[in-house]
């Protein structure tokens, strides 16, 4: 039997005013286990405080209730007093009667009876509750990034500079990601790799960053500032401490027929390769679907000129064992496949591209050198038509395309726009769309501009159909707004296609136990008040992985996700909350029930050993929860079929217990 | 039992600690009365509520019962409202087939800005259940002393 | 019927969803027909749902759309305008000679005034 002492206070005239105090202590003094009861004008005050300091002490309390305020105001307070006083804080249980009674019932005597009902189920729980001790644990004062775009960077050198040691693994030969491959940068026009190569730079020297391109992360164990993860290093048959990046293997490599990536597709490279010439780390690495003498043993130039001796044709993939205190997925995102997409001719006309092939082609480090010229016959294109939400926006139902809009389009397009007609004023540009849509810092304005400065034709419609006509494109489109349809002869056609997460997103969520949207996106522990973490303690969301963005929202995001995981190394231990969930081996039948519903992924199965009948040991397949993971929602406890998990401080005895007091 | 008094009845309302509990504090920072007869048990998130709860509080003399929670969507564990929304719909449908009427259940989503509404779905809570009147078929007359 | 009712019964018949148009006009910029008709493909979507039924009705051009389905098939919200156009034609046929035609009676209203287009249409519509 627990001994109870209950404090009820006055506070001021806020509750004394509309409940009789001196006939709820009186009234709960006669409850069974309450050895001592009182009232007093303040309890939270200091004199308060220490008159339940001093009862503890004096009568030896093994519980407390208190008839005061809401718990989400002074809980924390009393919890305090009590631990300080020797009791265990959860032996603490508050009976709210002043916003519950005093504050919104007027009439006394039905105010005090009530505020005695209340004070008997704090007392029912107490009678139950037990001493509960918050768990810790230690925390690897270390973070992983994973994705080397323009988020993954941001994150790692914030993170870096505060003297926390960062991996950054990517799965491309070099980081740089996406922005890499613009030209221009809405809506300041500032060059893209002006401002990205610099950082890249940065990230590469960093004492506190080790960057582990062409690496993919294999396995992910453990939980928060405890993450094992097995990082696998892909062997690109070159070994990064000799390489110096002169690349003289790439210029004398014979097969020059591959696709190059990083300019989509619109020229070759050498099957060894430096995927661009601002690459971080600048080591060159041989595509082994392409090189001969992986293929057939024959060829061997490579290595030959290499005068570092770094080419290694018998380089195998590496396994890398890492821990980590903190995890950020920083994946990105790519334009959508545009094969449901025909009546545009994407894949029958090679000068209808997609806006991220329109940047290669008007970059200067492009295939093109900068001189904007039709893939086809590499002229000059002198009418330019840009398609809008190619593949955003569309019904679920359609089968094709994305739900969603992909944020981006309206300003790069409108960049786009601008840019060519500012470098090549003979050029007619038409922009088909649904909706402009600009908000953002600057934005409008900058739209704006490409209307009434550079005189671009804005058409509120879209393309119906895209037909090559001989070296022309016949494009027939609407415009909406003057009831007409329109046929305009182009020279080349642009597709704002819509973009999606990056294929590894949805493995690396599995690995992580990290959850996802329908589309594929990261999701986030509060789409309002927790954006840049994922409900899975010790994850964090950087960029585009959790939604789509623009740079400066993705930087913006990107250091907040890093100043969170910050906030996480900075700590020692991690002190959890003790009130978590916490299964009854014994009642437990490992049906995996539990674990379905738990959104944290804080269980998990072992077989543990019980005693059978005579004298045996029998494994049986029990759940078993993470506390520093789980998070006491308590969803969990309902899904149990045999009643097994219960969750501590909330368990199903102490709520039936105040069921039973409220209604008796 | 006396049969002259005015019949008031018990009613339990499990309130999730993040949302609703939240604006049952704010409807008294506000003081919009409800009925005293409305006993709030605090629970971490509309989910933790097993139905089980439910068909206790009726057994011991519960005249209605309500569950708050956060508005879908807004849940602090993101998910765990979508849970209880189907958990209390087989409960209806259960109650349904018992020949409870299915007015003295109710499920509510109350934010923590929503004071005004958690004191208005309380007045009209009780409201209903008081013209239904005493709870006899669940209650278990061998818990109660009388 | 009033307007309301006018438009549930063609969204009914057509199977289409008018409440879904997000007025993109792609419908309208892939008609081989645009020039026949006096309303175009994305405007039935907008006078559907404003129930505006019998002004559809009323239109000569509406026997001219050729049932290609292009509209249908390019929609990126499954607004099937192809649908919606043929349920009003549907609707302005039952209009003129009521709603209680037997099928052995068909054979002998065939004359030259029907458009032999409609008839097509419900056949390509109905066959699949």
């Amino acid at each position: 039997m627990q001994r109870i002492g209950v404090f009820v206070c006055w506070c001021g005239s806020n509750i004394a005013a509309t409940v009789d105090v001196q006939a709820v202590s009186d009234a709960l003094a006669r409850e069974p286990g309450v050895v001592f009861a009182a009232n007093y004008q303040y309890m939270c005050s200091q004199a308060g405080q220490d008159m339940i300091r001093d009862k503890i002490h004096e009568l030896g309390l093994t519980g407390v209730v208190i008839c005061s305020c809401s718990p989400r105001m002074h809980e924390a307070t009393f919890r305090k007093t009590c631990e300080k006083a020797g009791l265990n804080p959860y032996m603490v249980e508050i009976a709210n009667i002043r916003e519950q009674v005093s504050w919104v019932h007027k009439d006394k005597a039905v105010g005090t009876e009530k505020a005695i009902v209340l004070g008997r189920a704090a007392i029912a729980k107490v009678q139950l509750n037990t001493p509960l001790i918050a768990g810790e644990t230690p925390v690897t004062k270390r973070a992983l990034v994973i994705g080397g775009g323009i988020a993954g960077i941001q994150t790692a050198l914030d993170i870096a500079d505060a003297g926390f040691p960062v991996d950054i693994v990517e799965q491309k030969p070099t980081i740089g990601g996406k922005m890499a491959q613009l030209d221009k940068t809405f809506p300041t026009l500032d060059c893209a790799a002006c401002i990205l190569t610099p950082k890249m730079v940065e990230a590469g020297q960093h004492e506190n960053i080790r960057i582990l391109s062409y690496s993919e992360v294999e396995e992910v164990h453990g939980f928060v500032g405890n993450f094992d993860v097995k990082i696998r290093r892909k062997a690109r048959f070159v070994d990064e401490t000799k390489c110096t990046g002169c690349g003289l293997c790439t210029e004398k490599c014979p097969m020059r027929k591959v696709p190059n990536e990083f300019n989509m597709g619109l020229d070759n490279r050498s099957a060894i390769y430096i995927p661009f010439a601002q690459a971080v780390p600048k080591v060159a690495t041989i595509d082994p679907r392409y090189c001969m003498m992986l293929n057939s043993g024959k060829c061997g130039v490579c290595s030959k000129v290499c005068e570092a001796g770094a080419i290694n044709y018998k380089q195998k993939d590496e396994i890398l064992e890492e821990k980590y205190g903190a995890i950020v997925a920083a994946t990105g995102f790519n334009p959508i496949s545009l094969d449901k997409f025909d009546e545009f001719a994407y894949s029958r006309s090679p000068d209808v591209v997609t806006s991220l092939e329109f940047e290669r082609l008007m970059n200067a480090a492009g295939p093109t050198g900068g001189t904007l010229l039709r893939p086809s016959d590499h002229e000059h294109p002198h009418t330019i038509v840009f398609v809008q939400c190619v593949g955003s926006r569309c019904d679920a139902s359609a089968e094709k395309g994305k739900e969603y809009c992909s944020k981006i389009c309206c300003m790069y397009t409108a960049k786009h726009a601008m840019l060519t007609r500012e470098k090549y004023p003979d050029t007619e540009v038409y922009v088909f769309y649904i909706d402009v849509r600009t908000p953002g810092k600057g934005f409008d304005e900058f739209y704006r501009r490409a209307v009434e400065q550079y005189d671009v034709h804005y058409i509120k419609g879209m393309v119906g159909k895209v037909v090559p006509e001989g070296k022309k494109l016949r494009v027939q489109a609407s415009d909406l707004l003057d009831d007409r349809q329109l046929v305009i002869d182009a020279d080349l056609v642009v597709l704002a296609a819509a973009i999606e997460p990056d294929k590894s997103a949805r493995p690396l969520a599995t690995k992580l136990t990290a959850s996802m949207d329908t589309n594929d996106f990261f999701t986030e522990a509060h789409p309002k008040l927790r954006p840049v973490e994922s409900p899975t303690a010790g994850v964090f969301l950087s960029g585009a992985c959790q939604g789509p963005k623009d740079i400066p929202d993705t930087v913006a995001q990107a250091g907040a996700a890093a100043s969170k995981v910050i906030g996480l190394l900075v700590k020692d231990k991690l002190i959890g909350n003790p009130c978590v969930a916490k299964p009854d081996e014994l009642m437990c039948n490992g049906c995996s029930s539990c674990e379905k519903v738990c959104p944290y992924g804080a269980i998990t199965y072992e077989d543990k050993p019980f005693r059978g009948p005579n004298r045996t040991t029998v494994y049986r397949r029990v759940a078993c929860v993470n506390p520093a993971v789980c998070q006491g929602c308590g969803a969990c406890t309902v899904a149990c079929p045999s009643g097994a998990m219960d969750l501590q401080g909330f368990s199903n005895r102490q709520i039936m217990a105040e069921v039973d007091a409220i209604c008796r | 039992m006396q049969v002259n008094e005015a019949f008031t009845p018990t009613i339990v309302a499990f309130c999730c600690n993040w949302c609703s509990y939240a604006g049952a504090d704010l409807s008294g920072n506000n003081r919009l009365s409800y009925p005293a007869n409305v006993k709030i048990i605090r629970i971490p998130c509309s989910c933790r509520l097993n139905p089980m709860f439910v068909l206790r509080a009726f057994q011991r003399g519960a005249d209605g019962v309500i569950l708050c929670g956060c508005h879908p969507g807004d849940c602090h564990y993101s998910t765990g409202n979508y849970y209880a929304r189907r958990r209390m719909t087989l409960l209806f449908s259960m109650l349904d087939y018992l020949g409870i009427e299915r007015e003295r259940t109710r499920v509510e989503w109350v934010s923590a800005a929503e004071g005004a509404k958690f004191a208005q779905t309380m007045n009209e809570f009780v409201e209903t259940v008081t013209a239904l009147g005493e709870n006899r078929r669940l209650e278990d007359f061998r818990c109660k002393v009388r | 019927m009033n307007k309301k009712d006018l438009a549930a019964e063609i969204i009914r018949i057509s199977g289409g969803s008018p409440e879904k148009c997000m007025r993109c006009g792609k419908c309208t910029g892939a008609c081989p027909a645009f020039d026949d008709m006096e309303v175009h493909p994305h405007q039935f979507a907008t006078m559907i749902r404003e129930g505006r039924v019998e002004e559809l009705a009323a239109k000569k051009g509406l026997y001219n759309c050729m049932s290609c389905f292009a509209c249908s098939e390019r929609c990126p919200r499954s607004v099937e305008p192809a649908r919606l156009i043929e349920a009003v034609r549907v609707y302005a046929l039952r209009q003129s000679g009521g709603n209680h035609l037997a099928a052995d009676d068909v054979p002998g209203l065939l004359d030259e005034a029907l458009p032999q287009q409609a008839i097509t249409s419900a056949l390509r519509k109905y066959a699949k």
